[in-house]
Order: structure tokens, then C-alpha cells, then sequence
């Protein structure tokens, strides 16, 4: 299970600065979307990776999964929403003030 | 006592919301409503400020939950000195902008009362994760003041200055999640104590969570190689944002000096002193590169926003210096900055207004209307900014050298320091000669300033003054500042030996994982 997750986390960022590298805004959004679902998962497994553990506090249990990281994950998740409506709404009103979608505002020569 | 700890957290929050809902449409009572905040901010400030000169730590548990497991807000001379610079700031700011600048756009005064509360609650939390939290309120706020105004200029930065943040969140986040993992608080306090107790087998782990923390902070406060995003935001926002931006570079040199000596300073087991041997160099080059650019600057805004680099440089050289005297001479230097850059963005949209088409561009144009005015308010600010005496700049600049002098980089800080002050005193005096003197027979465009506009600025400026005629008691304060970070078994005392609630709960047997 580690493997895959560790893998997953991995490709998701890989594929996140690929897009932030792209230097058009959509795909620069994308990538931010993708590189906060890494983040997430990251700090989900920060309070390591357990199946089966009781969720809730209970007589005769001794073993419970780690409340801490889920709700860091739920605030992370929550702002990075925020930020990415944020962003894309910005995107758009690059695109219709600026009239291209490149970040820096212009499209550079031999790259039409 | 203790509840007003949360006060320059609530107020603005709760001042933003009933601007946001009572007064949208209404421009008067939203700068009523904001101006009041703001002064009232000041005014708790203060007192907090008062409360901890005598070296008090006092936390205060939110919600009444104990410390290594609820979040906690701390007040030490460290945060209320922040405060207390952010309040007088957002003050000077908020002058200025009734005047005129704020009707430019809908909500400026709910995003600046946002703002503000952010800034406050990232000074004042103690908790890592709520540093997170707070940077996000202060991000997305600011956010909206860089575009305040609209138009393709600020659209353009703006892009650029929100998605570095976003990645710079990430990162943080990263970060956050690798310390915690190691060690299994996010507490600053706690951290302090846990940190120092880590197996060797994770100390490479927490390294790097702290590393990355770092250049979290170094995008915040524009440090090197991170800092090129600067200069464009800066040069293109409002001019009363761009004033209370010269707070927000501030944030990430607090991060560093709370989190680098707090955290992962001398006390830190295996991961002590991480941050020293990094700061050092970092604030050096920060500072020659940010001099050349403010030069080179054809802006006076560029201009200014590179002064803004150049102070990074110079206090990022004193925290990586990290005795009690570099420290406390950051802080001083830290506020003197804030407050003359400050007031150099809005004497520089005072002078733009007066130049017509030819805005902040450095060359010959029609002379400024109000010259003698507008070139005291100029020559003021620019003593203050390059360092020359008498003013709170020169006084900065010497308790951060006298504090170099037992360091065996002195030469290396002497020479770049004073470096950096005389080309800093060249792009000033050449800007100041050639907007008011290199000027043409043209008339003048007649716009006359308003007595609220000068007042933000002779605010601001004053503040500056006072801060050189007051610098003794400010000296000694910062410098005990500078004392207990080196030392910060007060404050972890504080927090984590805070009186537990009134209602205990009965414990339900080994909850912990």
C-alpha cells in the first residue's frame, strides 16, 4: 500500500509542475489543482497509512488512526479550493483583459 | 487580560464582515466603519505591547483546550511588537486611502480589514499549522487589493503573484506535513521541546520538512533567488496596498526569526541552528542584487520596490547573524523599514499624481506642482530609506554592523551593508534631482494634495521620526526581544504550562495513537 501511494503522490506532483511549467494559464491552473491533491494525500499519510483501526474512541480499544492529519487535510482541502476558484476566475479575466492566456500577459515571439 | 490577547484577530474580522454586510453601498459609514478598526487596533496594540515590555509570555487557549492539543495564541515582545507595527502600518495606510484611492473598486475596505487580521493572527498564532491558515487569509485578501483598481497592468502581476503563492502553499504544506509526521505536534512550543528529542534515524526527515519551511518563508519575504516577483506587484498595485505591502515581506522574516530560532534554534538537539549558515549569504545577495536593480530602476516605484528587497537582504544578514544583538537589531531595523517604505510608496504616488502622462517614469517632465512640499516629504523618506543620519535608517544600519562586529564575517556584512547603503543613497538622490530639478518650462498639472492624503503620509513619516528621537527605550526593548529569543524557555514555559480548563473531561484511557 505504501508503494502505491508514495508512487501516486509522486506522478500526481510530476504531473502537476509539468503543467505549472507550462506557462499558459489553464494548464497552470491544472497543475496547481493536481499539486494540491498530492498535498492532501501527502499530509493524509503523514499520520500513516492504517486500515481497520476504530474511528472512535471505545472501551477496550487501543489502537485508533491519527485524528490530526484528516483535519488538517479537511482544511487544506477547503482553502485549496477557495484558491483554485480564486485562480481560475483570475485566469479568465487575464484572458479577456490581455486578450492571450500566456501567464506573462504576452505571447512570446515563436511561440504563437 | 488574557481575552484581549485575540483582540487584533477579532476586531478587523468582525470589522470586515459588518462592512461587508452593512455597508457595501455605502462608501462613507465602509470608511467610518474601517478607519475606526484601525484606530482601534493601534489602541490594543498598544496595550498589548505595554502588557509585554517586562518580558511576560501569556498564551491563550482558544476554545480553552490546553495547549499541545488545541490551537493557542501566544503574545510575546516578538508577536506584540509585530502587532503594533502592523496596526500603525494599516493605520497610515488606511489615512491615505480614504482619500480617494479606495472608491476605485468595490470592497477595498472589507479585503483591508481581512488583511489586516490576517496579518495579525499569522504574528500571533502558535501553531504551525495556523501559520499556514493565517498566510492563506492574508494571501487571498491581498489578493484582492493588488487588483483593486483593476486594469491590465495589476491583471498581469496579479497571475504571476497568485500562482507563486499557491506553489509557495503547497510547498508549505509539504513541509508541514513532513515535520508533523516526525514529530507528531504542530505546537510551536511542543515542536521546541519535540524536535530536540528526535531519533538520529528521523532527523533527516525533519531537516528537510524545516528546509522547506524555509523557502516557504524566503518566497514570503522575497529573499534571493525567490524574490523576482516583488518588484512587479509591488510597482503595479494602489499605492496605499502597496504601503501596507511593505508589511507583507515582513511576514516571512518574522516566519523565519520565530520559526528558525523557536523551533530549529539553539536548543534544537539535532536539527539546531538549521536555518544560520543559509540566512547569512542569502541576505547578502538579496541585498547587492536588490540594490543594482534599484539603480537601474527607469520607475521611481520599481525604485522603491527594490528598497523594499534591499531591507529584506539587510535583516535577512542580522537574523543569520542570530545572537541576541543581531536580532534585536533586526527587529529595530524591521520596523524602521516598514514604516519609511511605507511612506515612500505613498510620497511616491503623491509626486506621480502631480507629473501627469509621464506618471513615476524617471525622466524629464513638467515640474510637480507642490514642489517644496512634495521634495521635503521626498528627501525625508529618502534619509530615512538609504540610512544616512539623523534619521531611524542610520540608527538601524549601526545596530546591525556593531552587532556583526565579533562575527568573523564582518568584513564581508561591513562592506556589502555600506555598499548597498551608498548605492541606495545614489538611485534616491538621482530620482529625487531628476523629478524635481531636470524639469521643463511646461505648467505644472494643477492637482493640489488633500490634507487626508498628507495625513497618511506625515503619519507615517512621523512615526519614522519618532522612532530615531524615542530609539533608546525602542533599542532596549528589541534588544531584550532579541535576548529571550536566543533563550526561548519563557515562552515554551508559557505555553505549554498554561492552567488547564475549568471542566476536565474524564480520560477515556489511551486515546493517543
Amino acid at each position: 500500500m505504501e508503494l502505491l501511494f508514495a508512487s501516486g503522490i509522486g506522478t500526481l506532483v510530476a504531473a502537476g509542475v509539468y503543467l505549472l511549467l507550462r506557462a499558459r494559464t489553464f494548464p497552470v491552473v491544472l497543475g496547481l489543482a493536481l499539486l494540491s491533491y498530492a498535498v492532501n494525500f501527502f499530509i493524509f499519510a503523514m499520520g500513516r497509512l492504517r486500515t481497520g483501526l476504530a474511528p472512535i474512541v471505545r472501551d477496550g480499544v487501543h489502537e485508533y488512526p491519527d485524528p490530526i492529519p484528516q483535519a488538517l487535510v479537511l482544511t487544506a482541502i477547503v482553502i485549496g479550493f477557495a484558491m483554485t476558484a480564486f485562480v481560475l476566475i483570475l485566469a479568465l479575466r487575464a484572458n479577456f483583459d490581455l486578450g492571450n492566456d500566456h501567464v506573462d500577459g504576452r505571447v512570446p515571439e515563436g511561440d504563437a | 487580560m488574557n481575552h484581549l490577547i485575540a483582540l487584533p484577530i477579532i476586531l478587523p474580522a468582525f470589522a470586515g464582515v459588518a462592512i461587508l454586510l452593512g455597508a457595501r453601498a455605502n462608501l462613507r459609514l465602509a470608511r467610518t466603519l474601517s478607519l475606526g478598526a484601525s484606530v482601534g487596533l493601534v489602541l490594543v496594540a498598544v496595550r498589548l505591547l505595554m502588557h509585554v515590555t517586562d518580558g511576560t509570555v501569556e498564551a491563550y487557549a482558544l476554545g480553552n483546550w490546553v495547549a499541545p492539543y488545541g490551537i493557542v495564541i501566544v503574545l510575546d515582545g516578538l508577536s506584540g511588537f509585530m502587532v503594533l507595527m502592523t496596526a500603525i502600518v494599516g493605520l497610515g495606510s488606511q489615512l491615505y486611502a480614504v482619500a480617494g484611492c479606495d472608491a476605485r473598486g468595490a470592497n477595498y475596505h472589507a479585503m483591508f480589514q481581512f488583511q489586516m487580521m490576517g496579518l495579525c493572527g499569522a504574528f500571533l498564532t502558535g501553531d504551525v499549522f495556523n501559520l499556514f491558515v493565517f498566510f492563506e487569509v492574508l494571501l487571498i485578501a491581498s489578493y484582492g487589493l493588488l487588483l483593486h483598481g483593476g486594469g491590465r497592468n495589476r491583471v498581469r502581476a496579479g497571475v504571476h503573484y497568485v500562482v507563486f503563492n499557491l506553489v509557495g502553499s503547497a510547498l508549505f504544506l509539504i513541509g508541514v506535513g513532513t515535520i508533523y509526521g516526525v514529530a507528531g505536534t504542530l505546537n510551536m512550543a511542543d515542536l521546541a521541546v519535540k524536535v530536540a528529542q528526535v531519533a538520529p534515524a528521523d532527523a533527516t526527515l525533519l531537516q528537510s520538512g524545516a528546509l522547506i519551511l524555509l523557502v516557504v518563508f524566503a518566497i514570503k519575504a522575497a529573499a534571493l533567488p525567490l524574490g523576482f516577483w516583488l518588484p512587479r506587484t509591488y510597482g503595479s498595485a494602489t499605492a496605499p496596498v502597496a504601503a501596507l505591502f511593505a508589511i507583507m515581506t515582513k511576514v516571512g522574516v518574522y516566519a523565519i526569526i520565530r520559526v528558525y530560532t523557536l523551533i530549529f534554534g539553539q536548543g534544537g538537539g539535532p536539527v539546531a541552528d538549521l536555518a544560520q549558515p543559509w540566512l547569512l549569504p542569502v541576505g547578502l545577495a538579496t541585498l547587492v542584487v536588490a540594490t543594482v536593480g534599484a539603480v537601474a530602476g527607469r520607475r521611481l516605484r520599481g525604485l522603491a520596490a527594490y528598497l523594499v528587497i534591499a531591507s529584506v537582504g539587510t535583516m535577512l544578514t542580522a537574523v543569520g547573524l542570530g545572537t541576541a544583538e543581531s536580532l534585536g537589531a533586526a527587529l529595530y531595523y524591521m520596523a524602521h523599514s516598514t514604516f519609511v517604505l511605507a511612506a515612500l510608496f505613498l510620497v511616491i504616488d503623491l509626486i506621480t499624481r502631480q507629473r501627469g502622462q509621464t506618471g513615476d517614469r524617471l525622466k524629464r517632465a513638467a515640474p510637480v506642482s507642490q514642489s517644496a512640499l512634495l521634495g521635503t516629504l521626498f528627501l525625508v523618506a529618502g534619509v530615512a530609506v538609504t540610512g544616512l543620519p539623523p534619521l531611524s535608517g542610520f540608527i538601524g544600519k549601526v545596530l546591525v554592523l556593531s552587532s556583526t562586529l565579533e562575527a568573523p564575517e564582518a568584513t564581508l556584512v561591513f562592506a556589502l551593508v555600506l555598499a548597498g547603503g551608498l548605492f541606495s543613497l545614489i538611485a534616491m538622490s538621482r530620482a529625487g534631482s531628476m523629478i524635481f530639478w531636470n524639469v521643463t518650462d511646461e505648467k505644472p498639472v494643477a492637482v493640489q494634495h488633500s490634507a487626508a492624503r498628507l495625513a497618511g503620509v506625515g503619519f507615517l513619516l512621523g512615526v519614522a521620526v519618532a522612532m530615531a528621537v524615542f530609539a533608546g527605550p525602542i533599542v532596549e526593548f528589541t534588544q531584550r526581544v532579541g535576548a529571550s529569543l536566543v533563550h526561548p524557555d519563557v515562552y515554551i514555559d508559557a505555553v505549554l504550562s498554561d492552567p488547564p480548563p475549568a471542566v476536565v473531561a474524564e480520560p477515556h484511557g489511551a486515546g493517543q495513537p
